[in-house]
């Protein structure tokens, strides 16, 4: 499958779910360590597509509205660059069937 | 001390294992607070699909007559599937009565009613934010709100344990600690959903499916995928390991889309819509890498201490008995006003007495052994069962034995001796390490 049909597939799926965004983020890179990253593991490991670098600078760009709040990218960053935590108190990710 | 305690002892995290916790300390009349980061309890948490009917008595006792679940589960089949096609094994029986198909929002809140009930003092809304700490003692939690302090605190916080990490009780997660899983809940009419699984149109009984395999592009990954039928929706999701998925780039929902084209899945869920997706890890830690599981003024318990066995679906009756035995300890540590980490010891105690350790000990190698086989099992077994039964049902008008010779020759040739001998080993192991076992 190709990357961008794949994106194209979670966001449809993302948009199924409830969320209480919050308007600040949870997750935070170090962006140094990113400049340096060739794996870019983030970047496809999220379920959520949550993830992406900007061509231009090359940070990492965290779309934290999306996350699902499962800890795999802070677990998958091969350089520990994820200060990752959950959304404060009653934000996030709201599951009614699952 | 000088601390004014505003209970006997706080529960992190009302998940089932917190719950549980919580309310094995209520019925013995101490007074208990249950906090809990999410608006609706269970709304964070998502999981495959059945509870289990033992494991729930042992906690809510004949309250789960009432559990408002979708469907028994009394039908289990395990397929292998290739390329084109799949092996089934199936086991159906309609006395079966002990798993039930309940969504974690649903299930939880009942739970969560049952808890209230009984004296527990629920906090919704409220993440704790650290633990606070007197003379080396954990002595309650800082929340975004105020602080509690109680001299036992039940760490029940899930697989990410945020706190576990802050204590030190366990060591910093790798992607071989952790499967990732997503799931699609499809909803389908509830006449064509039972028409398909041959399900009886009273609406009580229900399917649970685990897939191995399944996609050959990726030969070493090991794949598991599973489908529980609800009252008028299908749960289908995949889980794969953050090892395997780092080496090949991959993202699990490709998985999922993959596996929802599989010849033998498509059919299965076809004229469904996606109502929620849903994505979670499973923690792989197992015996092997055991957190410590108790410190001065502190317990651990569940999915927060790798409490699960994967390869049975078996998680939250982990997370129900563990949460009841850490809030047992905690009260024998009550009774004796002795919060020490010696005291609460008994924990580990009795942990290792229940079937959660011994479980997890004589299951210690299994999914090591299974990712270390991953190729054999999801791919090279798969391709000679497509084989074998090719032979059996060609009806080609050529002789039975000269194909049977074939396929055992080739079933030699095409492997490498050792590779055979390692299988072999390997699954003898696990199966011996099982039946062996504590
Ligand atoms: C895909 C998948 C399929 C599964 N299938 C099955 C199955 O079919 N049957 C089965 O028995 N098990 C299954 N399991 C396992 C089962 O879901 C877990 O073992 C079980 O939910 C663990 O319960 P718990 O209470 O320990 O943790 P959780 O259910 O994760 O609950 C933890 C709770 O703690 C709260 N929390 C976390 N941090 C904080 C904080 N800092 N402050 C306040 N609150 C906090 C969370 O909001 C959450 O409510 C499955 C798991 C997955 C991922
Ligand atoms: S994998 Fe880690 S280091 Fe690499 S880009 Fe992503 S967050 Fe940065
Ligand atoms: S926690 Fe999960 S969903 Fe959220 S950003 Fe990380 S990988 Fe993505």
């Amino acid at each position: 499958m190709k990357k961008e049909d794949n994106k194209k597939s979670i966001q449809d799926k993302l948009n199924t779910i409830k969320y209480n965004c919050d308007s600040k983020t949870h997750l935070k890179v170090e962006q140094k360590k990113c400049l340096k990253c060739r794996e870019k593991t983030c970047t496809f490991i999220c379920p959520a597509n949550v993830y992406s670098t900007d061509e231009e600078s090359g940070y990492t760009i965290v779309q934290y509205e999306n996350c699902l709040e499962c800890g795999a990218c802070k677990i998958a960053c091969p350089k520990d660059a994820i200060d990752w935590d959950y959304p404060d108190a009653g934000y996030g990710v709201i599951y009614k069937n699952s | 001390m000088d601390i004014n305690f505003n209970a006997d002892v706080i529960v992190v995290g009302a998940g089932p294992c917190g719950i549980s916790a919580s309310m094995s300390v209520a019925l013995n009349g101490k007074k208990v607070v249950l906090i809990d980061k999410s608006q609706y309890a269970g709304s964070k948490n998502m999981y495959g699909g059945a509870v289990y009917d033992c494991a729930l008595r042992e906690v809510f006792k004949d309250e789960v007559d009432n559990l408002p679940y979708e469907r028994i589960i009394n039908s289990n089949s395990w397929t292998f599937l290739n390329d084109t096609g799949s092996f089934e094994l199936k086991y159906k029986d309609n006395s079966l009565k002990n798993a039930y198909a309940i969504k974690r929002f649903n299930l939880e809140k009942w739970m969560i009613g049952i808890a209230k009930k009984n004296g527990v003092y629920y906090i919704p809304n409220t993440k704790v934010n650290d633990l606070i700490k007197k003379d080396g003692a954990v002595v309650g939690v800082e929340t975004n709100l105020e602080k509690y302090y109680a001299p036992v605190v039940i760490i029940a916080d899930g697989v990410n344990s945020m706190l576990a990490k802050k204590l030190n009780l366990r060591q910093k997660y790798t992607p071989k600690d952790m499967l990732l899983s997503a799931k699609e809940t499809l909803k389908l009419d509830k006449k064509t959903l039972e028409n398909r699984f041959n399900l009886s149109p009273d609406g009580k009984n229900g399917v649970c499916k685990m897939f191995f395999g399944g996609i050959e592009e990726y030969k070493d990954l090991f794949m598991m995928s599973f489908l529980y039928t609800f009252k008028d929706t299908i749960m289908l999701g995949v889980g794969a390991s953050l090892q395997d998925l780092t080496k090949y780039k991959l993202n699990i929902n490709e998985l999922l889309d993959k596996i929802k084209l599989h010849p033998d899945i498509s059919p299965l869920i076809e004229g469904s819509r996606t109502i929620e997706y849903s994505a979670h890890l499973i923690p792989e830690t197992g015996y092997n890498k055991l957190p410590k599981l108790y410190t001065s003024g502190a317990l651990l318990a569940g999915d927060a201490s790798g409490f699960i066995n994967s390869i049975h679906s078996e998680g939250t009756n982990f997370a129900l008995i563990s949460g009841k035995l850490a809030g047992e300890s905690a009260l024998f540590a009550l009774e004796n006003n002795d919060f020490s980490q010696s005291t609460l010891s008994i924990y580990k105690k009795k942990l290792d007495k229940s079937f959660i350790l011994k479980d997890l000990y004589s299951y210690r190698n299994v999914i090591d052994k299974l990712h270390s086989r991953s190729k054999s099992l999801s791919f090279y077994y798969p391709k000679k069962i497509k084989e074998f039964f090719n032979i059996i049902l060609s009806a080609d008008c050529k002789s039975k034995s000269k194909h049977f010779r074939k396929f055992f020759f080739n079933f030699i040739k095409d492997r490498n001796i050792f590779e055979i001998i390692k299988d072999v080993f390997a699954f003898s192991k696990c199966a011996l390490d099982v039946f062996f076992g504590r």
